[in-house]
């Protein structure tokens, strides 16, 4: 039954930030389906709306600002219940919260709470959630912190945050975010303030956890690299919208939206690829202009205005979404590129 | 261990620090058992022994009724430190529930602030004078006025910190795991707040002697017949032209004590504020 619907049924996510007399549109219409064991990676540049589709879904937005979500987050949990998380309360939320769904954050130096031993930090989520006593949640700590493969877990469990490595810190924000086997996992840039050789064991370790636990990962990056070695599916955003959605191949073979092509154009290594395909020099090709500011989107595509192969009704028209239901695209332009 | 090492010798790195935290220790041990080892009793009245410069038998002399003035000291220091920590852990206590509160619900720190600020307009002096005579002179009534005095500046520097900490990525982090609001504020926050928390405290117990000492010397303190820092150098007023010591002796104890206070917390300041290392 579980298996019919999607873990993480977004429809349609608006998200406005409410400043003087006129609102401003950040996340503007964003769906997406997140299936079961899937990792959907969502990808764009910085300030297109990634990490705010996230804050929004689980209900985190920064609390300095005034915000106003619309639109349909179903979570789907274990009994096969559906649970809106942009409209039930408070309260049904911060049961959901770390039960059900888990976030991991950008920045593992930051996200830990400095005064507070770690094993008590993993621990927290546990006797909230499970409702274990403190001996029966630090052993769970315990046990969330070695399978992180967090060296010397017990002696770590009493260390605090100052006293750990950028990575052990991330392992740590892993075990704080898995610890009661979550089902839907967000994982906004969880290893751009990492290291290379750091990065590519936390994600290896987020691939076991992922089969290990059968949970479904919603993966923000903007590492394409990255995207094509852990996600099944891809959602590429731009100016706070979906334009493209795909398979992980699909999209990186066949990429439909001039956005997509351009991002792709941007790749040395696939510059390389496609020069050993074609036995000519590739050249790296980035997309002129920069991302339009929010408050000055005209009537049309809001990628118009640097796109190469541009309409006029694209200065002028919303794009349609063309394409098949698991290859989509928002654009004008017709037929295959 | 090797922690607590580090830790003192940090905060012992200026030697003052060390000087004013004996001076206190001092104090509290001779206020402690002051009825044990003072050679006079501190209210026994020799009208004989009137207004004598210090001399072997009285140390610092003796008042207009004979008592002995070191005796006084040591014996009124527990009213005095008692008056001066009671201030400071209520208006800490208040100050921080206040602050937390303004500074983490957005719709509260409007009104509560203003409410503060409103308090704030008052000098000191004077609205402790006002709540004293309202209420009553005696201890407990300065520690209360004085409680409502110093709960405010406490209020503003936790309220500050608060909306720093507020928006960190680990009360973010803390809520994304679902962990509810007053224990985000009691087990996230608060202890974070500790070191503003401790450096105002031992400010307050500072300003709330010196406070004291001021209200009891303009006749609407602790009543005369408790002999606190304040009412000796009030009494003494009378005869400070012909017996200095009776000014002196209780004024050097106020002065000292507040000011190892005052070297106290910045010695904690420096020790809890690690922008402010090794620049001494």
């Amino acid at each position: 039954m579980t298996a019919l619907l999607p873990r993480l049924q977004v429809r349609n996510l608006h998200t406005r930030l409410l400043q003087g007399d006129s609102p401003l549109p950040l996340v503007r219409g964003v769906s997406f389906d997140l299936h079961d064991g899937q990792t959907l990676a969502l990808v764009g540049e910085s300030g297109s709306g990634k990490s705010l589709t996230a804050l929004s879904l689980m209900r985190l937005l920064a609390r300095n600002a005034r915000w106003e979500c619309s639109g349909q987050a179903l979570l789907t949990d274990a009994k096969g219940q559906q649970h809106d998380m942009l409209k039930v309360s408070d309260e049904h939320m911060r049961q959901l919260r770390g039960h059900q769904i888990a976030m991991i954050f950008q920045e593992p130096m930051t996200c830990l709470n400095p005064v507070l031993p770690v094993g008590e930090q993993i621990a927290e989520s546990v006797r909230l959630h499970l409702g274990l006593d403190a001996k029966a949640a630090r052993a769970q700590a315990l046990r969330a912190l070695e399978q992180v493969e967090m060296p010397a877990a017990r002696q770590r469990l009493d260390e605090y945050p100052h006293q750990l490595s950028g990575g052990m810190r991330q392992r740590v924000m892993i075990a704080m975010a898995m610890v009661c086997e979550p089902r839907v996992l967000i994982a906004d840039e969880p290893t751009t303030a990492l290291d290379v050789t750091i990065q590519a064991q936390i994600l290896a370790l987020m691939s076991r956890l992922q089969k290990d636990t059968g949970m479904s990962m919603l993966f923000i990056t903007h590492n394409l690299g990255v995207v094509a070695h852990h996600a099944e599916r891809v959602a590429v955003m731009y100016a706070g919208q979906v334009v493209e959605q795909a398979g992980v191949h699909e999209l990186f073979a066949k990429p439909a939206h001039p956005y997509t092509q351009g991002l792709l154009a941007c790749l040395p290594g696939r510059a390389r690829q496609l020069a050993r395909q074609s036995g000519q020099a590739v050249a790296l090709q980035d997309i002129p202009g920069q991302a339009p500011a929010m408050n000055r989107l005209g009537s049309g595509c809001s990628f118009a205005e640097r796109c190469s192969v541009s309409l006029p009704a694209c200065q002028q028209q919303v794009p349609p979404w063309l394409g098949t239901s698991t290859h989509a695209r928002l654009c004008h332009l017709e037929g295959q590129p | 261990m090797a922690e607590w090492r580090l830790l003192l010798k940090t905060l012992f790195a200026r030697r003052v620090v060390l000087i004013a935290l004996v001076l206190l220790a001092l104090m509290l041990l001779m206020a402690a058992i002051s009825q044990w080892v003072l050679p006079h009793d501190p209210m026994a009245m020799k009208v004989s022994q009137r207004l004598r410069a210090p001399n072997w038998s009285h140390w610092s002399g003796t008042d207009e009724l004979g008592r002995d003035i070191t005796s006084r000291i040591f014996y009124g220091a527990r009213y005095s430190l008692a008056i001066g920590a009671g201030t400071a852990l209520l208006a800490a206590f208040f100050g921080t529930l206040l602050g937390l509160l303004a500074g983490f619900f957005k719709h509260l720190d409007a009104p509560l602030m203003r409410c503060v600020d409103a308090m704030m307009a008052f000098p000191d002096i004077l609205l402790g004078i006002a709540l004293v005579s309202i209420l009553g002179a005696s201890p407990t009534n300065v520690v209360l006025a004085l409680t409502i005095v110093y709960t405010p500046r406490v209020a503003r520097v936790v309220r500050a910190s608060t909306l720093v900490i507020r928006e960190l990525p680990y009360v973010e982090a803390a809520r994304a795991v679902g962990v509810s609001t007053p224990r985000l504020l009691s087990v996230h926050i608060l202890p974070n707040l500790m070191s503003p928390i401790l450096v105002q405290l031992s400010f307050i117990f500072a300003y709330a002697l010196l406070a004291e000492a001021g209200l009891s010397f303009l006749g609407v303190g602790v009543g005369a017949e408790i002999p606190t820092w304040g009412t000796m150098v009030a009494a003494s007023t009378q005869y400070a032209d012909r017996a200095f010591w009776t000014l002196f002796f209780p004024g050097m104890a106020i002065v000292l004590t507040a000011l190892s206070l005052q070297i106290l917390g910045d010695g904690v300041r420096d020790l809890l504020d690690p922008r402010l290392k090794g620049t001494q």
